[in-house]
C-alpha cells in the first residue's frame, strides 16, 4: 500500500521514519530465529570492533606520553572510574569492568547509530531492557548478598515519622521495581525518537521549497542527537552507579 | 506480487516492506537482539576485564610513578641546589673573613715593623742629637779656653808692650775673672 501511494503521485510525502529499525537477516531472506545472524548482530559487532579500536589497539603502546586515540580511552577509563568511585565508594571499584562494560557498549551503539544507514542497536526496547535488567539483577541479588535481610532496610525510611513508613515502603517498593523500565525506555526512547525525528524531516526534504529549512532542520537535530548519544550512555552509567551504591549501602 | 514474497517473513513488515507500528515492539525479533546482546556483551566484558581495563589502568599508575619519581627527583635537586648554595655562601663568607684575617694580620705586622723603625729612628734622632749636643758644649766650651788663652796672651802682650812685666799668673787670674764677669 505504501508503495503504491508513492508511485501514484511523486510530490506526495511519504514517510516511513521507523523502517530504519526494522530487523533483517543478513545473509538471505528468510525468517528471523534467535541465532540468525541480523543487522542487529552486524553493528552489535561493530560496536565490539570499535570498542577494541579504541581500548586495546588505541593503548597498545602503552606511552607514558599519550597519543589522540589513547588519551581518549584513558579519559574514558578514568571518567567512569571517577564517577563509580564518587558514588559507590571504594568497595564499588571491583564492579568497574562491569559498570565500564555497559558504558562503552551504550556510547559506541549510540555514536555508530549515527552514522547514515546505520542500524541503531540501543533505539530496541529489547536491548535496553536486557541492559536494564541485568542492572536491576545485580543490584538486587548484591544487595541481599552483601547485606542480607538488612537490605530491605532500603525500603523502610528510618527518618520519616513512624506513621508515614508504611506509605513511603509502599512507594519505595513501586519506585524500586519501576527502576529499570524507567532505565531501559528513557535510553532507547531518547534514541529512537530522534532518529525518528531526523528521518521525518528528511521525508519533507522531497519537497523542493521546504529542502533547506528541511537539511537545516536535520543539521540541527543531528547536533542534538550527537548530545543525546553521549548523555544517555552518562545518565545510563550514573543510574547503575547510584543503584549499586544502594546496594553496597542500602541505608538512606 | 510483493505481498506474496514478504508476506511469510515477517507480521512485523507490510507489503511494501514497510515497518508495521514499531519495530521495537516486534516480539519476533526479541529473542535475536537478545542473544545476540548477550554475546556482544559478554565478548565486552572479557575483552575489557582482561585486556583493556587492567592495560589502561597500567599505564595511567606508571605515569603516576613516572610523575611522583620525577617530582620526588626534583625536589632532590632542589635540595641539592639549595645546600650547594649554602656551601658556596659558606665558603664566600670563609673566604672573606679569611681575607679580613690575613688583611688585619698583614697590618698588625706592618704596623709592628712600623713602631720598630719608628722607635729605632726616635732613638738614632734621639743619639745624634744627644752627640750633637756634646759636640756643641765641648765646641763652646773649647771657644771659651780659646778665648781665655787668646785674652791672656793678648792681655800679656799689652802689658809688655806697655812698658809693665806681664805676670802672668795675675793676667791670668785678671782674664779668668773678666771672662767669668
Amino acid at each position: 500500500m505504501a508503495s503504491d501511494a508513492s508511485a501514484a503521485e511523486g510530490s506526495s510525502l511519504v514517510f516511513h521514519p521507523m523502517d530504519q529499525f526494522i530487523v533483517k537477516p543478513l545473509f538471505g531472506d528468510g525468517a528471523i530465529a534467535w541465532y540468525t545472524p541480523t543487522n542487529v548482530t552486524l553493528w552489535l559487532a561493530l560496536s565490539i570492533v570499535a570498542i577494541i579500536a579504541l581500548l586495546v589497539l588505541g593503548t597498545s603502546k602503552r606511552a607514558v606520553v599519550p597519543t589522540r586515540t589513547q588519551s581518549i580511552a584513558e579519559l574514558a577509563y578514568g571518567f567512569i572510574y571517577k564517577m563509580l568511585e564518587d558514588i559507590c565508594g571504594k568497595e564499588g571499584v571491583k564492579y568497574f569492568p562491569y559498570v565500564m562494560t555497559l558504558f562503552m557498549f551504550i556510547v559506541s551503539a549510540n555514536f555508530l547509530g549515527l552514522l547514515p544507514m546505520s542500524f541503531t542497536t540501543t533505539s530496541h526496547f529489547a536491548v535496553t531492557a536486557v541492559l536494564a535488567l541485568a542492572v536491576f539483577l545485580t543490584v538486587t541479588v548484591l544487595g541481599f548478598v552483601k547485606n542480607g535481610a538488612a537490605f530491605l532496610g532500603l525500603f523502610w525510611v528510618g527518618s520519616a515519622p513512624l506513621a508515614l513508613r508504611p506509605i513511603l515502603a509502599i512507594i519505595e517498593l513501586i519506585s524500586y521495581f519501576v527502576r529499570p523500565v524507567s532505565h531501559s525506555i528513557r535510553l532507547a526512547g531518547n534514541v529512537m525518537a530522534g532518529h525518528a525525528v531526523i528521518k521525518v524531516f528528511a521525508g519533507f526534504a522531497a519537497i523542493g521549497a521546504i529542502a533547506p529549512v528541511s537539511i537545516a532542520a536535520i543539521t540541527a537535530m543531528y547536533g542534538l542527537e550527537i548530545l543525546v548519544a553521549f548523555i544517555q550512555a552518562y545518565v545510563f552509567t550514573i543510574l547503575t552507579c547510584v543503584y549499586l551504591k544502594d546496594a553496597l549501602h542500602p541505608s538512606h | 506480487m510483493a505481498t506474496e514474497t514478504k508476506d511469510f517473513v515477517s507480521s512485523c513488515i507490510d507489503a511494501g516492506g514497510s515497518a508495521v507500528g514499531m519495530p521495537q515492539l516486534c516480539g519476533e525479533w526479541m529473542g535475536n537482539q537478545i542473544f545476540w546482546l548477550v554475546v556482544t556483551l559478554v565478548v565486552i566484558f572479557l575483552i575489557l576485564s582482561r585486556v583493556a581495563l587492567p592495560r589502561i589502568g597500567a599505564i595511567l599508575a606508571e605515569r603516576q610513578g613516572t610523575i611522583t619519581n620525577d617530582i620526588a627527583a626534583a625536589e632532590d635537586l632542589k635540595a641539592k641546589a639549595v645546600e650547594a648554595e649554602e656551601l658556596y655562601n659558606k665558603a664566600l663568607a670563609d673566604a672573606r673573613a679569611e681575607a679580613q684575617r690575613i688583611a688585619a694580620e698583614a697590618r698588625a705586622e706592618i704596623q709592628v715593623g712600623l713602631d720598630e723603625a719608628i722607635a729605632k729612628a726616635d732613638a738614632e734622632i734621639a743619639a745624634k742629637t744627644a752627640e750633637s749636643e756634646k759636640a756643641i758644649a765641648d765646641i763652646r766650651a773649647g771657644a771659651l779656653d780659646s778665648i781665655k788663652v787668646v785674652a791672656t796672651d793678648t792681655a800679656g802682650e799689652i802689658v809688655t808692650a806697655l812698658g809693665g812685666a806681664a805676670d802672668e799668673a795675675g793676667v791670668a787670674k785678671a782674664v779668668q775673672a773678666r771672662v767669668k764677669g
